[in-house]
């Protein structure tokens, strides 16, 4: 399945900025950065509920959110992507 | 089921991988070129002088990811594996039935038989596509002595006629070859097999997509916990993947031979994009290269249904099925080993 993650994390604090970077470092293993704090994530269930329950275990709820879309397996017809930057496909050829 | 992972082919030369994270990070000088989670990948493929960084090779062979190092065309150089994988009983009931000649001889039969009748659908398959009354009627031929081959595969008591009967029906089709492919597609034409190295572009291309698929076997093998160089068609010699080559048999047609078929005749692929070296070797170029690669990853990401699994699947699932199966016969699970079988 696909799964887009935001997030909001406050850096008024030095644990708020630690918290940043855990965050982007947690979704970095599971999916490809495509904006600034917006993660796309080709998952399925069980490495899901992982990533999620690391996600949750980070933030700080006061504070902090964090968003989950789910967009299913058929997730090609419901992404566009205009401009710079586009994401690689990772079910598509990969070359490097 | 197991989700079709994809595979990461590395053609930079220079490049250098690295773990970050739980991602593969390909280098390019200095400068990050793709990042990719090892959980989406099921292979790396290297062609050329590629780095690899010994924490990333930990975790693929950890986490199932199998690494193979090839030089710039295709021809294996080297693959990293962790610990054996799998199941030691399984491993050894894999040697017991290679050593015995009668188990041997009942999976080679069966490797064999459908080897014979997938080339055979292939030929037939192309005889309703073309037009022309003759090549029509030569692949129908030539399809009509194959299936008498089938059958006495099936028949064969030794190991030396299974593989000379092998042989023949091999000749029988790349007799015919040549007329499959599209009389517009200029300079492929076929005359014979040629390796190490191909000396004509069209078997040029068939080498390199045997060797990508060869790549896929054996991480197929070791997949399911099977060692992959103990072989029962093909025999043991030192560094050959002897199994990895017997499950390959069953594919060459369906998945290597249509493939090379339609990057010729829809031109995709042409004779210029082929170099000749001073050793008279026929190379793909680097361009072409990439094309060949995305096509086959294309194909293999098409559904079929298994024939004798009755499951949906992809074309490049198949091949771990066809592993699976193999183990099982092996465990004593099924009679026999059922080949993949195209219809």
């Amino acid at each position: 399945m696909y799964v887009l993650v935001t997030y909001d994390v406050s850096t008024t604090t030095a644990e708020g900025r630690k918290r940043l970077r855990n965050t982007a470092k947690i979704c970095l293993n599971y999916g490809q950065r495509v904006q600034n704090s917006v993660f796309e994530l080709l998952i399925d269930p069980a490495q899901w509920a992982q990533c999620k329950a690391e996600l949750c275990d980070t933030i700080e709820p006061q504070t902090d959110s964090l968003r989950f879309y789910y967009l299913g397996n058929n997730w090609k017809n419901r992404v566009e992507h205009v401009g710079a930057k586009p994401a690689i496909d990772l079910e598509g050829p990969l070359f490097a | 089921m197991k989700k079709h992972l994809n595979t990461l082919f590395v053609t930079t030369e220079g490049a250098y991988l690295r773990k970050e994270g739980q991602a593969v990070v390909v280098r390019v000088e200095k400068q990050t070129r793709l990042r990719v989670p090892l959980h989406n990948l099921d292979g790396i493929v290297c062609f050329g002088r590629v780095g690899c960084s010994p924490a990333l090779m930990a975790s693929c062979a950890k986490g199932n990811v199998s690494i193979s190092f090839l030089n710039p065309y295709g021809g294996f150089l080297a693959a990293v594996t962790g610990f054996s994988p799998g199941n030691v009983l399984l491993r050894r009931q894999q040697y017991r039935a290679a050593d015995a000649a009668d188990s041997t001889l009942a999976i080679a039969k069966e490797i064999v038989a459908g080897k014979i009748a997938n080339s055979r659908s292939v030929l037939l398959r192309a005889a309703r596509d073309i037009s022309a009354p003759d090549a029509q009627e030569q692949l129908q031929r030539a399809a009509r002595r194959m299936a008498n081959d089938v059958t006495m595969a099936r028949n064969e008591t030794s190991l030396d006629a299974l593989r000379g009967r092998e042989g023949e029906s091999a000749a029988t089709y790349f007799q015919v070859f040549s007329s499959m492919i599209s009389p517009q597609a200029t300079g492929f034409a076929f005359t014979t097999r040629s390796r190490r190295p191909p000396l004509d572009p069209l078997n040029a291309l068939l080498s390199f997509l045997y060797s990508m698929l060869t790549h896929d076997a054996r991480s197929a093998c070791e997949a399911a916990g099977l060692d992959a160089a103990v072989g029962f068609l093909h025999r043991d010699r030192p560094g050959r993947p002897g199994l990895a080559l017997d499950l390959i048999e069953e594919f060459r047609a369906f998945l290597v031979d249509r493939l090379t078929l339609s990057l010729i005749n829809r031109r995709q692929i042409q004779s210029s994009d082929f170099e000749i070296t001073q050793s008279g070797a026929v190379l793909l170029k680097d361009k072409p290269r990439k094309t060949v690669l995305a096509a086959y990853q294309k194909r293999k990401q098409a559904t079929i249904t298994h024939p004798f699994l009755d499951e949906k699947t992809t074309i490049g699932l198949l091949i771990h099925l066809q592993a699976r199966l193999l183990a099982r016969h092996l465990r004593g699970d099924l009679d026999a080993y059922p080949p993949f079988l195209w219809r």
